[in-house]
């Protein structure tokens, strides 16, 4: 399968010159799997231009996979071309709820006052399915999901697909209330989609100086997600959810002071930027 | 391949909440095995969680011997915890053990379920205290 990446800025959408190295596109990546089918994790403003590079070979079927529904991460369903093309089978996957579905959730961004069309309108007629625990397969991937820490409804994903494993953790806070260096595995939030992973896309917003204004807030530092990445003995991994008010710059800084504070040895480790390609 | 061992978030996250509160809590996942209580519940169960580990529900039963306020045996199923399992709702009632140190006490036992869907329990959490210590 192959992953790319078309945006991974997280909270908000951070264009401009201070951030185009690592692109200010929020939270989506594409999954073409062995068989063809194009699985697209999250809809942040990422998934417009992936629409719009595939506006000449449209796949008949579409599944989209929501980690949750913060805004930054379906913001960009609304410009995606195939979203409106009535001939496509659109399927939209999210996190379970306590009490509504995830239609009636998502139903308010497409509606007025915040947009003008109902989500009942759209022509694609998406159908929508609550994620379960339970592994499932389509086209020739296994997909997993489960619930993970980050306020709300979230959840992570993982796909196994011609020998290859993704995991995707976009907004996952797995320090909270947790030593990560000792606590057992079993106790680590996500741990098992994460479990030896080739490909591990985490949450890595914050320095350690940040992060102590913003426990709860469901995000993890660095160095947080490089001794995540270890004890899940994932083989690469790649950080994801960049702040919209770091600069290239700063994340360089933040990355190079992560590397020397945190023991990632045995992984390797990379800054997520736009238009980085995974073959696996 | 996916760790077998990865625990639900739901206890995950019970178990993060518990061990930061001074009420005596102990967690259960769906089959009622104990997963863990809280260093305030320690005192009153008699020994501590590291001593106990995992316990299927039969066995922490054993252990701790639940009886009602008159001394008659009372069934997993109708304990609070096993209520919560079972039907997917809170419960209370008064509940007589045995501590692991050999101790007799009159606890109050309030269980919640751990339910992430209506139609769904994951988990539960009983929290208790000793009734003589609100008494007297």
């Amino acid at each position: 399968m192959r992953a790319t990446i078309w945006g991974c800025r997280g909270s908000l959408a951070s264009p401009g010159p201070e951030t185009v190295r690592y692109g200010g596109q929020t939270s989506c990546l594409a999954v073409d799997l062995a068989d063809g089918s194009l699985l697209i994790l999250d809809a942040g403003t990422g998934i417009r231009p992936l629409g719009m590079s595939r506006a000449d070979a449209i796949p008949r079927r579409i599944d989209l996979f929501l980690t949750h529904l913060h805004t930054d991460h379906i913001e960009g369903l609304r410009f995606f071309p195939p979203f409106w093309e009535p001939s496509v089978e659109f399927h939209i996957w999210g996190p379970p709820a306590p009490l509504r579905g995830l239609e009636q959730r998502l139903a308010p961004f497409f509606a007025p006052p915040f947009f003008p069309v109902h989500l009942r309108d759209v022509p694609s007629k998406p159908e929508f399915h609550e994620v379960r625990s339970e592994p499932w397969t389509i086209g020739s991937a296994v997909v997993r999901a489960e619930l993970v820490k980050h306020p709300g409804p979230s959840v992570g994903y993982r796909i196994e697909d011609g020998g290859g494993t993704i995991a995707y953790l976009p907004d996952h806070e797995p320090a909270l209330g947790a030593d990560l260096e000792s606590i057992e595995r079993g106790w680590i939030s996500g741990l098992g989609l994460a479990r030896d992973a080739d490909l591990l896309v985490h949450d890595g917003q914050y320095t350690v100086a940040e992060y102590a204004g913003r426990v709860g807030w469901g995000h993890s530092t660095m160095p947080d997600a490089i001794t995540y990445a270890r004890r899940a003995e994932a083989e690469r991994l790649v950080l994801f959810h960049h702040d919209p008010l770091h600069t290239d710059d700063q994340l360089e800084s933040m990355f190079a002071e992560a590397r020397r504070t945190a023991d990632g040895s045995a992984v390797e480790v990379e800054l997520g930027h736009e238009g980085m390609v995974f073959d696996l | 391949m996916v760790d077998d061992g990865q625990h639900d978030l739901f206890l995950i996250l019970a178990r993060d909440l518990t061990s930061r509160l001074a009420t005596p809590a102990f967690v259960v996942d769906a089959e009622g095995t104990l997963q863990y209580f809280n260093e305030a519940a320690e005192p009153v169960l008699g020994r501590t969680y590291a001593e106990a580990g995992q316990l299927r529900a039969g066995e922490w039963a054993a252990q701790w011997d639940p009886r009602d306020p008159e001394g008659r045996l009372v069934p997993l199923e109708d304990l609070p915890l096993g209520v919560a399992l079972r039907e997917g709702r809170p419960t209370h009632r008064p509940v007589r053990i045995t501590g692991g140190d050999g101790l007799v006490r009159d606890l109050e036992v309030t269980a919640l379920p751990l339910c992430p869907r209506e139609d769904l329990v994951v988990g539960a959490i009983a929290f208790f205290w000793e009734r003589a210590a609100v008494v007297g």
